[in-house]
């Protein structure tokens, strides 16, 4: 059965450095409530529920049945949860609506970094054997690959600074940014990347509503047509991989025909500001196409979200006319270990 | 609004982890100074090696032995180094393709300063002094010129010789410890909650929608997925809906068995909050007892519930609470 299956609603936090006033749900419940409200929906209303977050960010135990309370899971709703950024929650969610068990889904992601320290708690990630005994944090994991690119020829130190300030500056115009505007590009965290090539710690939540069919268009002026969605990942062991090249990006945006025609919008989720010289060459984008209008993760990164954030920002165009066919991608694991690409598509004017 | 509470959480685990054959052969290997790839289908020669191919997800036992020489095929400079990394002092994240391998091994490189790092550069292992069997039996990796003083090409010098994998005493498992700091805050609900327990109060906060009163309030209603912020103080007395007697000693616990565990219906709370039962003979505790909380001197919370006296509430005051 084919159906098609658009975003209808997005809705994400102002994403900040600390929010210890806020539980998690405190936190994702006022997203839950506005992605409601866009659409008219009643939590009831909702025929699949999926979510994504991570045990290691709150450093508790299934963390995530905690934020279940904000969207109402008594009477029993049909839920799942991922524990990956909820990007690859909305790839479920998808699914879900292909097999045609449900016209609705409601998605939502969130991830509170300040309680730990987040370049730490991502090494936890790694091959167990190999590689966590030796406590190699985020930042240096993409440091390697930065020089490894630079020793290719493919970038250089003023090349990433413009990534970077490129990116803040577009922020400007996005009021949940946490970064915006000139930011000093810094010293060194891990040479070859500073400071303004890294993403900032903070928190945030996002959440996203998509609807199959008439419904889509009941419950959306412009709905945000998923035309394609794939998600590929690499060897684990990066001594392995050609870390100058995506090929997992590569092939999931041909799985999800992002090279069948031109798109006029990337939101691509690079957290350092060298993975989009990566990304953009695996996905062919060249300077036609708006690439993170909204700032991208170097001007927001709540982890877990963030890819979900990319997904909701490309929609968000689509539906206020601003694009008529965008990708968003989303990563997982280090210097672009997994990947997920969406095509979507607004209606003909 | 009242301060909202936070605390240091440390989430620690020795996780122990079983080894299969080549990740042993590998391990062990490094115990005795000896540095083991695997051979692919292909010919490629994977350091550190893996079970499976990543190519074809084929099974692979081709154990090589290759030199402990190689070179820098990326390189970042870490002047910081932190908790549990290789080395306490400033120094490179490398990765490293050993003569004879064709991929490349993470690891550090001490070196004077990053202008002494550069790819393609020369290194070799410097053994830890006591090497038990895992990655760390590296110490790190130092910088190298061949005796002829030529850099030489990885791959070109060292030709990969087949090795049987077998050593006395094999490791077969690791020991990964695993330390994370946190500081956890609870958020706004659950630190009135904490704040009020240390009068001896209880509070939970009211649903607009449905008017359940939850305890411990989270901030959110789970049945109507809104917000909650009106506070009621419930209790001190309340009810035992439903119990189970506990008979297995808990590790660490100073509470003698059989004991029993009770959900509790504090007056005035939309649902059960659980408890011990004291004060009683563990076979006489049943549904709709009426309890009260019994502190203890310094705690933060009541360290059981005991009889009241009254009589037993009526099943149909609880019912809903079960």
């Amino acid at each position: 059965m084919t159906r098609d299956i658009a975003v209808v609603a997005f809705a994400q936090t102002d994403h900040r450095r600390t929010s210890d006033e806020l539980s998690e749900v405190e936190m994702l419940m006022p997203v839950l409530h506005e992605v409601l409200g866009e659409t008219g929906l009643k939590a009831a209303d909702i025929g699949f529920t999926c979510s994504g977050s991570s045990d290691y960010l709150a450093g508790r135990a299934f963390s995530f049945t905690l934020a279940l309370d904000g969207v109402g899971a008594w009477p029993p709703i049909s839920e799942s949860h991922v524990e990956m950024d909820g990007a690859w929650a909305l790839y479920e969610a998808w699914t879900k609506l292909l097999t045609g068990d449900a016209d609705t889904a409601l998605v939502y992601a969130y991830g509170k970094s300040s309680p730990g320290s987040v370049r730490d708690v991502l090494s936890r990630q790694l091959d167990p054997y190999y590689v966590a005994p030796l406590w190699p944090d985020s930042v240096a994991l993409a440091a390697l690959q930065a020089q490894a690119l630079i020793d290719a020829g493919d970038t250089d130190e003023p090349a990433l600074a413009a990534v970077g300030a490129r990116s803040r500056a577009a922020a400007a115009d996005n009021p949940h940014a946490q970064l915006r505007g000139p930011v000093p590009r810094g010293d060194y965290l891990v040479r070859p990347l500073r400071t303004g090539d890294c993403p900032p710690v903070g928190d945030g939540a996002a959440a996203v509503i998509l609807a199959a069919g008439e419904r889509a268009r009941d419950l959306c002026a412009r709905p945000a047509w998923i035309r394609g969605l794939d998600h590929r990942i690499e060897a684990h062991a990066l001594g392995v991989r050609d870390l100058t090249d995506s090929p997992s990006t590569r092939l999931a945006a041909e799985r999800a025909g992002a090279f069948e025609r031109p798109v006029d919008t990337a939101e691509l989720h690079a957290p350092f500001a060298s993975q989009e010289v990566v990304l953009r060459k695996a996905l062919r984008l060249d300077d036609g196409v708006r690439v993170n209008p909204s700032g991208g993760a170097l001007a927001a990164n709540p982890v877990m979200a963030a890819g979900l954030v990319r997904i909701g920002e490309a929609a968000a165009r689509i539906h206020r006319g601003e694009s008529d066919r965008a990708l968003a991608h989303a990563t997982s694991g280090p210097c672009l270990q997994q990947n997920l690409v969406a095509v979507l598509e607004g209606d003909p004017r | 609004m009242p301060e909202v509470l936070s605390a240091p959480l440390v989430v620690e685990f020795p996780f122990t982890r079983s080894l299969g054959p080549v990740q042993s052969a590998f391990l062990t290997g490094l115990r005795e100074r000896v540095v083991l790839g695997v051979r692919t289908g292909d010919g490629r020669v994977l350091v550190p090696p893996v079970e499976y191919d990543p190519v074809t997800a084929e099974e692979i036992r081709d154990l090589v032995e290759v030199a402990p020489t190689g070179t820098v095929t990326t390189w970042a400079w870490s002047h910081d180094p932190r908790r549990g990394q290789p080395l306490g002092t400033p120094f490179a994240w490398v990765l490293v393709r050993l003569d004879g391998a064709d991929t490349a091994l993470l690891h550090a490189l001490d070196a004077p300063g990053p202008d002494a790092v550069h790819t393609g550069m020369r290194v070799r292992v410097r053994w830890a002094q006591e090497r038990s069997g895992a990655i760390t039996d590296i110490a790190c990796f130092e910088p190298y010129e061949d005796e002829t003083g030529e850099v030489t090409e990885a791959g070109e010098s060292a030709e990969a010789e087949a090795h049987s994998g077998e050593f006395e005493d094999p490791v077969t498992g690791i020991v990964a410890a695993a330390r994370l700091d946190y500081t956890y805050s609870p958020g706004r609900a659950q630190s009135a909650y904490i704040a009020a327990l240390s009068g001896r109060r209880t509070v939970g906060e009211r649903c607009p929608s449905c008017r359940k009163v939850y305890v411990p309030p989270r901030g959110a209603c789970p049945t109507c997925g809104v917000a909650t912020a009106e506070q009621v103080e419930v209790g001190p007395r309340g009810t035992v809906t439903t119990f189970c007697i506990v008979n297995i000693k808990a590790k660490n616990l100073d509470i003698e068995v059989p004991y029993v565990y009770a959900h509790i219906a504090l007056d005035g709370a939309g649902l059960a909050l659980h408890g011990r039962i004291g004060g009683i003979p563990y076979d006489q505790v049943r549904m709709g007892l009426r309890v009260e909380p019994v502190w203890t001197d310094g705690a933060r919370h009541p360290d059981h519930y005991r009889p009241t006296g009254e009589p037993d509430a009526d099943y149909d005051a609880y019912k809903e609470l079960l």
